[in-house]
């Protein structure tokens, strides 16, 4: 029964392909895969986004929307018929052709990153062997959606978020890169299925996953802070702070198309809590034993519930950061930590079994931690500032 | 340590999370279709009339005397007087509005109008829910839309409302008074016919009231005038001349009528003066 | 089969020949990425996962937006007035044309050489990876000290200015958070 459970996608699937012939089940299947993924994650989209504001309500004691539906759930769906409804808007300066491409690129190359993430036992599109790298590949790629749309607003807002977005990306990125890459260097492979099987062991009903050794928390905790800023979310959100640049490189979008680039910076948050949870968290698996008998894709939604949620109280938390902090801190502490992180889980690979890896594997992440973190919160004594210009 | 500001942070927002389903004194928001809060007893929005009884046409105070009209700053209201008359609440004949519009969209809420107004017809509302889509027509209250009972007064405003009943039942009484005693005094005036008025006037002076019932203080003010003005060039004469005809042929009653006169007219213009100001 | 290769290879060029056809540097930047992506395509085409991933990841993620910025940090966003082609084309023409030639016929030369398969070979990620570990691993080097270099390079250029009369104290210090007034705790 929890066998039949776990696998009921899997079988509905194979099962109404059993209808059809031979030659047509493979890029049918395909198809139903993708329109799955793509009916999934904007349904979830709107289930998140009201809950992010009942939430960040309730840490504000305010209610949160409550007017539409009983308690307010219905709000998505007021909202999706605004922005539907809405007029689309243009306008004459811009670059009507790379405003238009922007929101689509963005949304397309975010839904690509699901390709790749096995989001239950058997349950992933394409097991790629290089999966991880498709994944950055696709993330990538985002970063060109977002200056096509802030360069062809002609707005100086748009550019100046894009700039900023940009920037921001390109230099977490290469943290949110490291963090992962020890991950590779553990299981020796790009896969992500078989990352989340190389986790798939337990020991005392506890399971053995990447979070629950040193250098898999340290990487964890950067690939956490790279990936909040990767997505744009507070307290990262200065692209789009709307004190200094109204809503940044969206600026000028209306209608649908702004609904697209809201829709995108929530479906990119899945991706990354995804894939987070995949490479750390243990993808599909209980996270006890004993729970195995509920399904894995509920495993792997709770977790990637439980992931929206910490964005959530992060959002509800933190104030923004300022770009200079911003950039120092990807540059001088979570590059460091993830190039020490590197070397630390190279350490522990090679000391072999036992409880001294354990401690000195830990006594140099938590030495690295303290050392970076007190050399950054130093006291500096600020000047006047100076500017510089391009010329 | 770096980082634990940020878990002092998401502990804080974590307890206001938390908190926020627990206890009722976190959650201030108040859903207003639904919920209100009391306003407060000095809150006031725009301009309404007031009137006693039931019927609003009848009972309404305002008797058109335009002095709203002519002090309001942005020039909201509108006014036509009625060709009639009506008995106020004393029972007075008074003319009456026959058009009293308040355009709500150009009222600032001064509370001028309520201000100058000596008939306590005119007072602030509370009421705020205006929102109309006709923009003109919607926002331009006719004075049925005006009208307010005197029980609406006192639910919305209960300490000025029982204030101004409370003068206007005073104002009242000391009418009826006079009016007895103008009663009492016609009276005598028919059995004395020459001499009735004389007496009647030093008592209507002083009560006078300050809102002054402009045609009664009006019509003693005439009353005590008309012998004064008649006898006044006549009066210092018979005191040093007392052997020409016209004085010596005057009776003591005749004289005392004469003096009466003359002694009033010094209160005179400060009585005169008070219902014109 | 080879319809899809024909579709990819027009895609590339096109997007090659749009980079420098259009006068607006920013749509020429931007078909360059097209051109950039349909390589990395080409590249899957023929089974080479890593290559191709490699290629969006490096290329379209990160050499095209350089580009870009480049462009908008130089004030050549500006559409020129007058045409994309300089007075020396022809001579650029023929370099190209000759460089092109050259590698036409190396090419040519080196195809009868190679082994000729029918399937492609599975290369594994893990077989790139153990090949750049184990036989490439001087060539791995040798460009990693060479990045490293450049990264120094571009950190020396940038720092030079700083180093002034008294710009050093006016720009904002390093600190991960900034002033640090409240945390010194």
């Amino acid at each position: 029964m929890t066998e039949r459970l776990d696998q009921i996608f899997v079988v509905l699937k194979h099962w109404l392909l059993g209808y059809l012939p031979e030659s047509w089940q493979t890029p049918v299947g395909v198809v139903i895969s993708v329109v799955c993924i793509i009916g999934l994650y904007p349904a979830l989209f709107a289930i998140t986004t009201v809950l992010e504001r009942k939430g960040v309500g309730r840490m504000q004691n305010r209610l949160g929307p409550n007017r539409v539906g009983p308690y307010g759930i219905l709000q998505p769906m007021a909202d999706g018929i605004k922005s539907l409804t809405k007029e689309d808007i243009v306008p004459t300066s811009a670059d009507a052709v790379v405003h238009f491409l922007a929101p689509v690129i963005l949304v397309v190359t975010v839904f690509m990153g699901f390709a790749v993430l096995p989001m239950g036992r058997n349950m992933v599109l394409v097991d790629m062997d290089a999966g991880l790298l498709f994944y950055f590949a696709m993330g990538a790629s985002t970063e060109l959606s977002v200056f096509m749309a802030g360069w062809s607003s002609r707005n100086k807002y748009s550019l100046l978020g894009a700039m900023r977005a940009v920037a921001q990306m390109i230099s977490y990125e290469v943290a949110l890169l490291l963090s992962s890459v020890v991950i590779v260097m553990m299981t020796g492979s790009l896969s992500l299925v078989k990352i989340v099987e190389a986790q798939n062991h337990y020991s005392y009903g506890f399971p053995h996953w990447f979070i629950f050794t040193p250098w898999g928390l340290a990487a964890f905790i950067m690939y956490a802070i790279a990936g909040t800023a990767e997505t744009n979310r507070s307290p990262f959100d200065l692209p789009e702070g709307e004190s200094e640049l109204v809503a940044g490189y969206h600026t000028e979008y209306s209608g649908f198309k702004f609904a697209l680039f809201f829709l995108g910076e929530y479906v990119a948050m899945f991706s990354i809590s995804g894939l987070g949870s995949t490479l750390f968290l243990g993808g599909w698996m209980a996270p006890f034993s004993g729970l195995q008998f509920i399904p894995s894709w509920i495993w792997f939604f709770g977790k990637l519930f439980v992931s929206m949620c910490v964005f959530i109280w992060l959002r509800g938390t933190l104030p923004r950061l300022r770009q200079d902090q911003l950039m120092n801190f990807a540059w001088k502490f979570v590059l460091p930590m993830c190039l020490l992180n590197l070397f630390v889980a190279g350490l522990w690979r090679f000391m072999g079994e036992g409880w001294l890896r354990w401690l000195v594997c830990s006594a140099i992440l938590i030495l690295a931690y303290v050392s970076l973190g007190r050399e950054g919160m130093r006291r500096q004594k600020f000047g006047p500032r100076s500017y510089r210009y391009a010329e | 340590m770096l980082g634990d500001g940020i878990l002092k942070g998401l502990a804080e927002t974590a307890k206001n999370f938390a908190g926020s389903f627990v206890s009722k004194e976190r959650m201030t928001t108040v859903e207003y279709p639904e919920e209100r809060l009391p306003l407060p007893e000095a809150a006031r929005n725009f301009p309404f009339l007031v009137y006693d009884g039931d019927d609003w046409e009848k009972g309404l105070r305002c008797v058109a005397c335009q002095i709203c009209e002519k002090e309001c700053p942005p020039k909201c209201i509108y006014i036509e007087k009625s060709k009639d008359k009506k008995p106020d609440y004393v029972g007075k004949p008074q003319i009456y509005p026959a058009k009293f519009d308040i355009d709500i969209s150009v009222c600032m809420s001064c509370q001028i109008c309520v201000e100058v107004c000596p008939f306590e017809a005119i007072k602030m509302n509370t009421e705020f829910e205006l929102a109309t889509d006709d923009r003109f027509g919607g926002l331009l209250l006719d004075r049925k839309e005006l009208a307010r009972s005197n029980e609406y007064y006192h639910q919305i405003h209960p300490t000025e409302a029982s204030e101004v009943d409370a003068r206007l039942a005073e104002e009242k009484a000391k009418v009826e008074a006079k009016a007895k005693a103008a009663a009492e005094a016609a009276a005598a005036k028919a059995a004395a016919p020459p001499a009735a008025a004389a007496p009647a006037t030093p008592i209507a002076k002083p009560a006078a009231p300050v809102e002054a019932r402009p045609a009664t203080a009006a019509k003693a003010a005439e009353v005590a005038k008309a012998p004064a003005a008649a006898t006044a060039p006549v009066a210092p004469k018979p005191v040093p001349g007392t052997g020409s005809d016209g004085a010596a042929s005057m009776t003591p009653e005749d004289k005392k009528a004469a003096e009466t006169p003359a002694k009033t007219n010094e209160g005179e213009p400060k009585a005169q003066g008070e219902p014109k100001e | 089969m080879d319809f899809v290769f024909y579709l990819i290879s027009a895609f590339a060029v096109g997007g090659a020949l749009a980079a420098v056809l259009l006068k607006n540097l920013v749509h020429a930047a931007l078909a360059l990425t097209i051109a950039f992506f349909g390589l990395a395509l080409l590249f899957l085409r023929l089974d080479a996962q890593f290559a191709g991933f490699a290629q969006i990841l490096v290329y379209v993620g990160a050499v095209a937006i350089l580009v870009v910025f480049a462009i908008l940090l130089t004030k050549g966003s500006e559409v020129p007035k007058e045409g994309v082609f300089s007075k020396s084309w022809f001579a650029g023409l023929a370099i190209s044309a000759g460089v092109f030639a050259v590698l036409a016929w190396a090419v040519l030369q080196a195809a009868p050489s190679l082994p000729n398969e029918t399937a492609a070979p599975a290369v594994t990620v893990n077989d790139i990876g153990n090949a750049l570990m184990s036989r490439y691993v001087l060539p791995l080097e040798i460009i990693a000290v060479l990045l490293t270099a450049a990264l120094l390079g571009a950190v020396i250029v940038a720092m030079h200015e700083k180093a002034g009369p008294k710009q050093s104290a006016g720009a904002p210090g390093p600190s991960l958070l900034g002033t640090g007034e409240r945390r010194n705790s």
